[in-house]
């Protein structure tokens, strides 16, 4: 057990491998009540939103979809990153755990001006059901309501019997996630467990999401790193010319100047772990460099792969020096794998 | 005298278990494959290589982090595990018997006596 801002969390409950392989190939279950829960209320609810992130919830067709976004500072560097739920009469955001003070203090002094109030729902869990075979305890679930999540698409959810359930996750399996009130997150986890899942700790959390080559805040992206640098361009929505939420005219900025950074995959045929703030390099005389921001061993791939803020250059490969020897690695796209497979392109 | 089969440890986690002719077997403990959890690479010394007590001479990688293997004593490198280069997960399954990382003949083999005990090592841990 490890105390996780706050939190005493497990990195693993045996062999984190064996926990990221049964999401892979199996079902997994997490228990993520760490995440902060915030519902915004009120007559600017939606106006106060479509201000607070980068993404546009007008988008969100449905109730209960969910909608992933940054919320930037006014310089356009990412403060946090977010899923947005439609709601009756709001929206609920689920932040993370590391960032709850900032965002807190943020959206709280960014609020006075509009109609809106926020609260924290420390009242309700979030449990995640991952894998091929979360299907098998989605079916098996006692909640009549939760069962129909079934004909839901991805990001789409429902709401009943006090739980708020839908298609989303941080390891790139089909799966769902559950917020409900902590009595009844015991049950759905027994439950859950009964129906097949296996608990999954922090640790192949950690490694699902880098295969699936999703974000982790304070990896990725900091509140000095914009979207364009950290693989969140798509999430950064400039449709609306009217809406000007916080950290466009920066954003705005940036597109002239034209971005200096991305955010790559790197996959390495050598028995090395790339790991967070390590240096890359691109010429010999080392003028070129990127810094790695996750790294780890693929229990899918069975091989070393990471991600880093390099260049934008369209170079192939790079290197990075580890005990005295110098350690190539193939650049491609930030992803690696999706639903099991791989999907990582390798740059030709 | 110690016995044949009795394990002496360093305080950084490392076991030996001499024989008669005073050639160590060296490993890790059961305690640090606990720590690092899921071991995934592992590098070893070069046969012939002369090491120096307390000398880095393997790296062992799990997914939580890289850490160097100390030789416990001096000596020359005459065997390593090559299996482990494969099969890495050896070292969690069985880290006091299969999971062996390499062997030296002692430059003095009395020198043995002078790492800690099982029991020394276990409350150094506990600390």
């Amino acid at each position: 057990m490890v105390d996780f801002h706050g939190w005493s969390m497990p990195i693993n409950y045996g062999s984190q491998i064996s926990e990221h392989v049964c999401v892979r190939e199996n079902c997994g279950i997490f228990d993520v009540s760490h995440m902060t829960i915030l519902d915004l209320k009120g007559k600017d609810a939606e106006e106060f939103v479509r201000k607070l992130i980068s993404n546009d919830v007008r988008k969100l067709n449905e109730l209960y979809e969910g909608l992933y976004s940054a919320m930037l500072n006014d310089d356009g560097g990412v403060i946090d990153d977010l899923i947005a739920y439609k709601l009756e009469n709001g929206y609920r955001l689920v932040v993370n755990c590391a960032t709850r003070g900032e965002d807190l203090k943020w959206i709280s002094t960014k609020a006075k001006n509009y109609s809106v109030e926020m609260e924290e729902r420390d009242d309700l869990s979030m449990v995640a059901i991952q894998g091929p075979n979360s299907s098998e305890v989605l079916s098996n679930c006692p909640a009549p309501i939760v069962r129909t999540l079934e004909s839901k698409k991805k990001q789409q959810g429902v709401y009943g019997n006090d739980m708020f359930a839908t298609k989303t996750g941080y390891t790139g399996e089909a799966g769902f996630e559950v917020i409900l009130p902590h009595d009844l997150a015991v049950g759905l986890w027994k439950n859950a467990i009964k129906a097949g899942a296996q608990p999954i700790g922090l640790g192949a959390r950690d490694t699902l999401r880098l295969e699936a080559g999703m974000n982790l805040y304070g990896f990725e992206m900091d509140d000095s790193i914009s979207p364009f640098e950290c693989n969140m361009t798509w999430t950064v929505d400039f449709t609306d010319e009217d809406r000007n939420f916080f950290g466009k005219e920066a954003l705005m900025r940036m597109k002239k100047e034209n971005k200096q950074y991305e955010l790559v995959g790197l996959m390495l045929e050598e028995r090395a772990i790339l790991r967070q703030g390590q240096k890359v390099y691109f010429d010999d005389e080392k003028n070129i460099e990127g810094t790695v921001t996750s790294g780890t061993y693929s229990p899918t791939l069975k091989k070393p792969i990471a991600l880093a803020r390099v260049p934008k250059i369209s170079a192939k490969s790079c290197y990075a020096e580890m005990r005295g020897k110098e350690v190539f690695a193939k650049i491609g796209s930030p992803r690696f794998i999706k639903e099991g497979k791989e999907i990582f392109k390798e740059r030709i | 005298m110690s016995s044949a089969s009795e394990l002496r440890y360093l305080a950084s986690h490392e076991w030996g278990r001499i024989d008669e002719e005073g050639i160590l077997t060296v490993g890790i403990s059961e305690h640090a494959q606990d720590l690092l959890g899921d071991i995934v690479f592992v590098e070893l010394p070069d046969i012939g290589k002369e090491l120096d007590a307390e000398e880095e001479s393997a790296i062992v990688e799990s997914v939580k982090a890289a850490s160097d293997v100390y030789a416990p004593l001096s000596g020359e490198v005459i065997e390593i595990n090559e299996k482990l280069l494969d099969e890495p997960e050896i070292v969690n399954n069985s880290p006091l018997e299969d999971g062996w990382f390499f062997k030296i003949k002692l430059n003095d083999s009395t020198a043995f006596e002078s790492l800690m005990t099982e029991e020394e090592y276990n409350a150094s841990c506990e600390d």
